[in-house]
């Protein structure tokens, strides 16, 4: 199998699994009973608290345990909106974002919320000045994605967060789903962050909200305290222990990984640049994680199925992405509506290898030369 | 007031040649033992002057009972070189210092190293002695043997009082003499050789022999807690947990009845050389006492020994159990010492032991099995741990 959708979820880590297993079994106290085997479980979820909150370099209070990125992101959009809708309703986001965002600020705008989108420059970073202008006083959050999920944009938050400074009313969301693992993450100037263990070789299921102590949340889950006020339930410690061990491993020998990914990158793209009908949406903004292209007139679909023949595993747009004619992000940044329509991502790991990229390589070729053909191109 | 702290070297000073090497090391360790509190340090040839604020007075004073190569020290009063100021700050010391319940005898000693002082030495001594005698009517003169002596430090831009000196350490700075590897386990005789070696100078890399699942995660922790101890006289140091497992099992599978603890103790020694040349050290420091158990007669020590050349220090050797015993407790080792949890010298420990091997048959059974590669293995996946006093454990470390 060639795997070349780790943005969409990555293979597991055994060590994590193996974590997940002993915690399963060994602490079967529910966190918050007062007995000894609950004790036991509490201390093992704050250890496991801390250990996020030390790699991410915050504050153990500020750590919120949660389903998943989409949860997370639910949960500091609507738990802002909720809690601050006194101080105005207005919130600004962009076209770049995952559709648990989208989805969610649509849900506020049904619900008497205004939503505005901020423009993008033609690389398709944020235009500032636009952020800058579209603040009102009603402005009470805006939501930003750290990197793109389908073109791989890295947006430049600590810079937004500075200039957010000054206006101590706004929350600021930041989604790091795509970010954390794949580039540093500095979380000074950001109030909310929110990323998930499956895209760092974690378990699916558990995710995180990282939220400042100086901002408030009304809950979307409720029924009592549990690993935090914020979100109610059963701690899940298992899945929480695995997702601290998930994080240490993924930000462990950091640079090495990277360089890595960086290099087969460098080398992907050499190679589909001389492949006809090819266009690399991607820019030089981008992770080296994600490649996005789109080949003229052939559907993503049709080559998404070709290549799965081969077990060879891409994707098309997003997987989260619903909408389904054409990437909003790749409309965004090429304002070509046929980009936009054939785009596909190939997303790519620290295990990922020469050899693999070679065999993609060497069946992609050929399946654009098949379907252009059968096209009449 | 203004107080300072003043440091002697004491025994490194007749060093005359490494006095430099000396000098700067203490100075880089009372440093690093100070380093989150608020002073500054100075040094010249003789001593070391400690500049802090007072709130810390006593937590600096406990650290400095911490440092090797400190011989006396001192809290000092610093005032001008004016005998009013002198004066006044000798009242304000002996305020602080004595109770009026009960006589003292005292005498008082002056140095003049600002030779322009209009009066000498004994001029300043007959002169504050009468001060003392008017002022405080507790006291008498003793020249032979005062309780108290108050001594006068003259100089150029200032001058210096101060009443009794401290004992520091004594021995020599950490670092200054080389590094060794300690043979760390959990009982109450090896920290107390590091202990020993840390006061001679030297550095200490830590070497534990771990051999989980006969071995516990609490014995390695409790090997953690006595390193900590260690690092409090040796700075950080290498904690390098060796995985001792399978070659244990082979050496019981492979070995006559008796012998298992003296192969044991050769392939220990054998690794312990290996470390040494992968860790820079020049010497196996080790908490072996002569005649304590089977392994540690002089014909095991020779059966042992002989396979490898490197030194081997043996801190403890001629020690009596209990005279160990007091330093252990003295240096707060001895209550960790005694948690019950196994180490690899404990478990499969044979019903009679050897207390005369001979070296023919260690080699001959030796040759039963493949124990360098063994060895080798061993060498590839050594667990290192840097410690400092203040190293936590991390208790979930099989999950996190």
């Amino acid at each position: 199998m060639v795997y070349l959708d780790y943005s969409a979820t990555t293979p597991l880590n055994k060590e994590v699994l193996e974590s997940f297993n002993k915690v399963c079994i060994e602490y079967p106290g529910n966190a918050n009973s007062l007995h000894k085997l609950g004790r036991d479980t509490y201390h093992l979820m704050e250890a496991a608290t801390k250990q996020v909150a030390d790699l991410l370099k915050v504050d153990s209070k500020e750590v919120i345990f949660t389903s998943g990125a989409s949860e997370s992101n639910n949960l500091a959009i609507i738990g802002t909106a909720l809690k601050y809708k006194n101080r105005g309703n207005h919130i600004l986001t962009t076209k770049l974002e995952h559709s648990s965002v989208l989805e969610t600020v649509n849900h506020l705008e049904k619900n008497g919320f205004e939503v505005e989108y901020i423009k993008l420059l033609k690389n398709g970073k944020i235009d500032l000045n636009d952020l800058k202008n579209k603040i009102k006083e009603t402005t009470i959050l805006v939501s930003i994605n750290h990197v793109n999920s389908e073109i791989g944009i890295i947006q430049d938050v600590n810079e937004i967060g500075s200039i957010l400074k000054e206006y101590p009313k706004i929350v600021f969301h930041v989604d790091g789903t795509q970010a954390v693992g794949k580039i540093k993450v500095n979380l000074d100037n950001i109030d909310l962050y929110s990323f998930s263990s499956h895209k760092i070789y974690g378990i699916k299921g558990v995710g995180c909200l990282i939220k400042k102590r100086h901002i408030e949340l009304m809950p979307i889950i409720h029924g009592g305290k549990s690993q935090t006020i914020y979100r109610s339930g059963t701690p899940s410690v298992p899945l929480y222990v695995s997702l601290a061990k998930a994080l240490k491993l993924a930000l462990g020998d950091f640079d090495n990984k990277y360089n890595h990914v960086l290099e087969l990158n460098k080398y992907l793209k050499k190679n589909l640049e001389t492949m006809k009908l090819v266009h690399i949406n991607s820019n030089e903004e981008c992770v080296p994680h994600i490649l996005n292209l789109s080949i003229r007139g052939i559907k993503p679909e049709t080559m998404m199925h070709a290549l799965a023949e081969y077990d060879i595993y891409i994707s098309t747009k997003t997987a989260c992405a619903n909408d389904d004619s054409l990437s909003l992000a790749v409309y965004e940044v090429t304002m070509d509506k046929e980009l936009a329509k054939n785009s596909i991502r190939i997303s790519l790991s620290s295990l990922t290898t020469y050899e693999e990229i070679d065999y993609f390589l060497k069946i992609f070729k050929e399946k654009i030369n098949e379907l252009s053909i059968e096209l009449g191109e | 007031m203004n107080r300072i702290i003043l440091i002697k070297y004491g025994e490194l000073t007749t060093k005359k040649g490494n006095r430099k090497l000396f000098i700067n090391t203490l100075y880089k360790n009372i440093n690093l033992k100070l380093k989150n509190l608020n002073v500054t340090i100075t040094s010249d040839l003789s001593r070391m002057y400690i500049e802090y604020e007072s709130s810390e007075e006593e937590l600096i004073l406990k650290k400095i009972k911490e440092v090797f190569g400190i011989h006396k020290f001192l809290i000092a009063y610093k005032t001008n070189s004016n005998m009013d100021n002198i004066k006044n700050t000798i009242k304000e010391v002996m305020d602080n210092t004595i109770s009026s319940g009960r006589n003292y005898t005292f005498k008082v000693e002056t140095k003049r190293s600002d030779k322009r002082f209009p009066m000498d030495s004994m001029e300043i001594n007959y002169e504050l002695g009468e001060f003392i005698l008017k002022n405080f009517k507790n006291l008498q003169v003793d020249v032979h043997n005062p309780e108290i002596i108050v001594h006068v430090e003259i100089r150029i831009d200032y001058s210096y009082v101060y009443l009794n000196e401290y004992d520091g350490l004594g021995g020599y700075p950490v670092g200054t003499l080389g590094q060794a590897s300690l043979m760390l386990s959990g009982g109450i005789d090896s920290p107390v050789a590091g202990y020993l070696a840390i006061k001679r100078g030297i550095k200490l890399n830590l070497v534990y022999f771990e051999a989980i699942p006969h071995t516990s995660l609490e014995a390695r922790n409790k090997v953690i807690e006595l390193a900590k101890k260690l690092a409090i006289y040796g700075g950080e140091m290498r904690l390098i947990v060796v995985p001792f497992t399978k070659l244990q099992e082979e050496i019981y599978k492979n070995v006559l009845e008796n012998y298992p603890i003296t192969i044991m103790r050769r392939m220990m020694y054998r690794i312990m050389e290996k470390l040494s040349l992968k860790y820079k050290s020049l010497a196996i420091v080790n908490g072996e006492s002569i005649g304590q158990v089977a392994s540690q007669t002089l014909t095991s020590m020779n059966a042992i020994n002989s396979v490898t050349s490197i030194p081997v220090i043996r801190p403890v050797a001629c020690f009596d159990k209990l005279e160990i015993i007091d330093i252990a407790k003295k240096i707060d080792t001895y209550d960790i010492s005694i948690l019950p949890y196994e180490d690899c010298c404990t478990v499969f420990v044979p019903r009679h032991p050897i207390i005369n091997p001979s070296i023919e048959k260690c080699i001959e059974m030796e040759q039963k099995f493949d124990y360098e590669t063994l060895i080798d293995e061993i060498m590839n996946n050594l667990l290192v741990i840097k410690i400092d006093e203040n190293y936590e454990i991390n208790k979930y470390e099989d999950v996190l």
